[in-house]
Formats: C-alpha cells, structure tokens, sequence
C-alpha cells in the first residue's frame, strides 16, 4: 500500500441569487445542473442515474436503519424527476444534492488526481454562473464553501475504497483521534464561532463545529466524526468504501492534497494492522470543537498514554506511525505520490509548529486568517464586523473576478500545484486509471444511447435490444483505458460495443 | 514501536508555550516591501467586496445539507 488507492471527493456548493436570499433553492440548484448539461450538449434527465445499488440505510456496523424511522433527507435513492442529474464525460456526476448543486467527481487514484477533477468540478460550477448570468436578471451565485455561519451546513465528503477484511472497529478507534487533528492543517477557516456563529471571532475549520456525536449514519443531523454509511458501489465482500463527511471544501491545492494524501496513508497503516497502540483521545467531538477555535494552536487534548498534546504534537505522532511504517513495509523505495505527500506533510507541520503563519501560502485557514488580519488591523475591525464576515463568505465565490481566494491564486499568492492546462482536461475527460474511464468514454461516444449510470454500472438502450441492457462495473480498477480502451476504440456503436463486451469476458468487471 | 530516531529538527514533544520561534529567514523580503504587499491585497479586496456587506452576510441563507 502506498497513498494510491481509489478515492474522490463531492462537493454541495453554496447558492444564492444575489438580493432574493429566499429564492428556492432546489429550483436554482436544477437550473445550474440544467444550464451547465445543455451547455455541453447533455440532457439532464437523459443519462439518468440508476439507483439500483444505492443504499444509504446500510450500516457499516451490520445492520439497516427502518426506512420509516429515517429521516427524509436519508432516503437519497428515491428518485425524484424533477430533480436534475447528470453524468459528465470526465466521469463525475453532476446533480441536485437536497438543496444544492453538487459535483461529485470521478474515481481517481492519488491525490494530485483527486485536485484536478475536484478543481474541474469548480471550473463546471463557474460555467454554469456564467451561463445564469443573463443580463436583466440577478443571476445566481455559487460558493465552495461549508456554511451560511447561520446554522446551516453542507458537505464535501471524501471517499476512500478500503479492503472489507479491515474490522470497521479499527477504523473508527484510529481514525477519530487523526480526525479530531487533521483540520489543523486542512481547514478552511471560518469567521464566527459556534454553528450559528453566536460568538464572535475566528476559526480553523468551516465543519467542525457541526459535529455532534463519534460515529453514527447520518449527514444531515447529529453528525458523526466517523460516518458508517455502507454502500460500497463495488464487489461488497471485497471492498469498503469509506465515506468521511468531516473535511472542509478546501481550495489550496497543498489542503487539499495533505487532506485526501494523509488520510489514505493513515488508511493503510489501519488495513496493515501496523498502528500498534491507540492515540486514543479523550471527548473526540469536544476535543473537535477545541481545537478548531483556537487559531493559534496553543490547545491541547488528552491523548491516552502520551499526556496532553496540541493538535499539531497528535499529527506528528501519526507522521512518525506513519513514516515508520512506510520504512518499514518498502525501505527507501516509496512512489513519488507518496513521498511528495510525506515531504509536504512534515513541511506543513514544521511551519505550523513554528508559527502558523508562514503556512499562508499552502494551508486554507492560515490564508484566510492571514488577509483577514491584515483588513482588520488596516481598519481597526472587531471580529463581529460585517466586512469579515462578507470577506469570508466570498472568499470561496467561484468566479475568476469576483471570488476572493480566486484573486489571491491569480496574484501567484497561495501556491499551485496542479496545472490549469490539466485541469482544463479533466473537465472534458475521464481518469484513465479506473473505472471513471469507461463511464466517462461511453458518455462521450455513446450519449444517446446510454439511458442511465452509475458509479458501478452503465445501462444502455440500443435498437437491438429489447430491453435495456446494464453493464455492472463492480471493480473500481477495472474499465481503464488500458482494459477497455482499444475495445471502446473498436466499438463503431453502443451496440458495437455491447456485442465486444459480451465477446471478452466480463470487460468491466 | 520501531525504535528508529525521528530526523526532523523541528520536532518538539515540549509543552508548545516553550517554543520560542526560530529566527526569520535571512532571505525575508524589507518589511516596506511586505506592507505594499499586504496593501495591494486589501486594495484588490476592497476593488470587489460587496459594497453593501451587511446586506450581502444577511442575505446568505443555505439550507441544510449532509
């Protein structure tokens, strides 16, 4: 194992139209999936989602909730029509979340691929605010960000597959310490303190304070460090898919790169059973909350058999488990994904040990702080100003002009990592290393003929057939461009492509 | 436990008020300089901020989400 494995990240945007704050919005929501689908010459409802595998009830724990004591929003398999839905030719999904426009990307194995076609999905909702910007009407705005600081909140969740031999109870005892710490370099700040920000002043993480209870199944209420939802959209005795609902949308490519990177690391050590004793911390969701108050993180938690330690002191001790155990499995010979993610995580601890502010070109919260003072020592701001509460809000605004983090990485302010000529490509184009590829591929040759898809099937409708014809994808790794790419290559049609698909055995999985 | 020596210098297991911060960088850029950079970022800031702030906070209101 290394920091490669299948992963991706879906992110609900914040919406608004700007002077009508009770617009409604689902109905927005369905206009920015619908503008953006015909644009690329799409229908929203055309290649729908197939919902057959969907379980949202599922308990990783080994049970399924009653679907009438869930709460409605739980219940994300039953279609709705007028709902819009789209599958993209990148692979990822584009669609109405409950109230929000969300992008969901494709699978991907490693980090840097992960910032591509997260920021690809970035690029999709800037196209779909310029596309609702028609002159004569107030258009409508989207945010990469986590909450209206009025008790609102909304997601950007990671995935991770994950071998189902690993006990979900390993998981759970070594995760929620490494999460209770991560937003110490993975934030994204947030003016306002408490989820209807009732006290004044500024914080490391948008989510945190969102955070109720240790482990649980629900998104939307009572929110869990660790989410047992269990729909593993692959080969269920084989695979787990990891669902973490904590992190922030973050928009510095470093974030986001130590926030999938570690997190994948710490994944492998747990399936390797090579963590040993646990850092087990005392009142995680507390602990949660502390930490992220406190910007110059001076806190400490109680970690059982070390004492107390700061959120930075508990994420050098999963950076030594973590290097030990990479020493340990492949001596010097570590892939370069892996090593940028160590090189990256050991620079990023040291400056925030030394002083957080000199993370200001790589870690979101520390950027954002950092602006934020200036401002406020440049005018004499108390934190309960509405200038920093408007600052925060747009900083995570979309647009090339107006979107303030945007201006900061045009300015060459926060480093870059990944290109914009690859993330260009991503908008258009599949990974080619997994699954995402034949999803991808099939929606680009075959529109028409793909009546629906999911993250682990494409369902075709072509005139030869009577009936729709469903192609499972149940192994992530499989459908890539080196498996079936001379195979889509060859397909002149969708029935082509079926009759190929019958005539190898099982292409896809 | 793998008894192998941590290589980072800046590690420290101290309680973390002991840390005196380590002395700037000898490459730091004039602190003239660094003010008319702090400056242009307030002044590309106050270029596109909402003019009317209040209203704008006010005005955003998200429904929950998961």
């Amino acid at each position: 194992m290394s920091v490669r494995r299948i992963m991706g990240i879906e992110t609900e945007y914040g919406i608004s139209v700007p002077g009508d704050p009770t617009a409604n919005p689902m109905v927005l929501s369905g206009r920015v999936v619908t503008a953006y689908a015909t644009q690329v010459g799409m229908r929203a409802a055309r290649a729908g989602w197939d919902y057959e595998d969907e379980a949202p009830l599922r308990d990783a724990r080994g049970f399924d909730m009653a679907r009438g004591v869930a709460d409605p929003s739980q219940l994300t398999d039953e279609e709705d029509p007028t709902l819009a839905n789209v599958v993209l030719t990148n692979g990822a999904r584009l669609y109405v979340d409950h109230a929000h426009p969300e992008y969901s990307s494709p699978e991907v194995t490693s980090p840097r691929d992960a910032i591509a076609w997260d920021r690809a999905g970035e690029a999709v909702m800037r196209e779909a605010v310029r596309l609702l910007a028609v002159p004569g009407t107030p258009g409508v705005n989207l945010y990469k960000n986590n909450t209206d600081g009025k008790g609102a909140s909304y997601g950007t969740h990671e995935n991770y597959l994950m071998s189902r031999a690993t006990p979900f109870a390993e998981i759970v005892r070594h995760l929620i310490p490494f999460f209770v710490a991560r937003q110490v370099m993975c934030g994204s700040g947030r003016v306002g303190i408490g989820v209807e920000s009732s006290r004044p002043g500024f914080q490391l993480a948008q989510r945190s304070d969102f955070f109720e209870v240790e482990v649980g199944l629900e998104t939307t209420l009572k929110r869990p460090l660790i989410n047992t939802r269990d729909e593993p959209h692959a080969v269920a005795d084989r695979y787990r898919r990891l669902h973490v609902i904590l992190g922030d949308a973050n928009h510095c490519d470093v974030t986001n790169l130590l926030k999938l990177g570690t997190t994948s690391l710490v994944l492998g050590m747990i399936e390797d059973g090579a963590v040993g004793e646990a850092l087990t911390v005392d009142k995680p969701v507390e602990a949660l909350h502390r930490l992220s108050h406190d910007p110059t993180l001076r806190t400490t938690v109680e970690v059982a058999g070390r004492g107390t330690l700061t959120g930075v002191q508990l994420l050098w001790s999963y950076y030594e488990l973590v290097d030990r155990w990479l020493e340990r499995k492949y001596a010097g010979e570590r892939d370069e994904d892996t090593a940028e993610v160590m090189q990256r995580w050991e620079q990023v601890l040291t400056k925030l040990e030394r002083d957080p502010m000199e993370a200001y070109r790589e870690v979101d919260w520390v950027t954002k702080l950092k602006t934020l003072e200036s401002y406020r020592a440049r005018d004499g701001l108390d934190w309960s100003d509405h200038r920093l509460r408007a600052i925060d809000i747009q900083w995570s605004d979309v647009r090339s002009d107006k979107g303030l983090f945007n201006r900061l990485l045009a300015a060459g302010r926060v480093e870059q990592l990944v290109d914009d000529t690859l993330v260009k490509d991503a908008v258009g184009n599949p990974p080619r290393d997994t699954r995402a590829y034949f999803r991808g591929t099939c929606l680009a040759r075959f529109p028409r003929e793909v009546a629906a898809a999911s993250w682990d099937s494409v369902i075709f409708d072509v005139p030869s057939q009577p009936s729709l014809q469903r192609v499972p994808m149940l192994e992530p790794e499989r459908g890539t461009e080196a498996h079936v790419g001379p195979l889509l290559e060859r397909a002149e049609s969708a029935d082509d492509l079926l009759r190929l698909l019958a005539e190898g055995t099982s292409a896809t999985g | 436990m793998a008894t192998q020596e941590h290589k980072n210098p800046q590690r420290r297991d101290a309680d973390p008020a002991d840390d005196a911060p380590d002395p700037a960088p000898a490459a730091a850029p004039a602190k003239q300089e660094l003010d008319d950079d702090v400056d242009s970022v307030l002044d590309e800031i106050d270029g596109v901020l909402e003019s009317n702030s209040e209203e704008f906070v006010r005005g955003f209101v998200q429904k929950g989400g998961q």
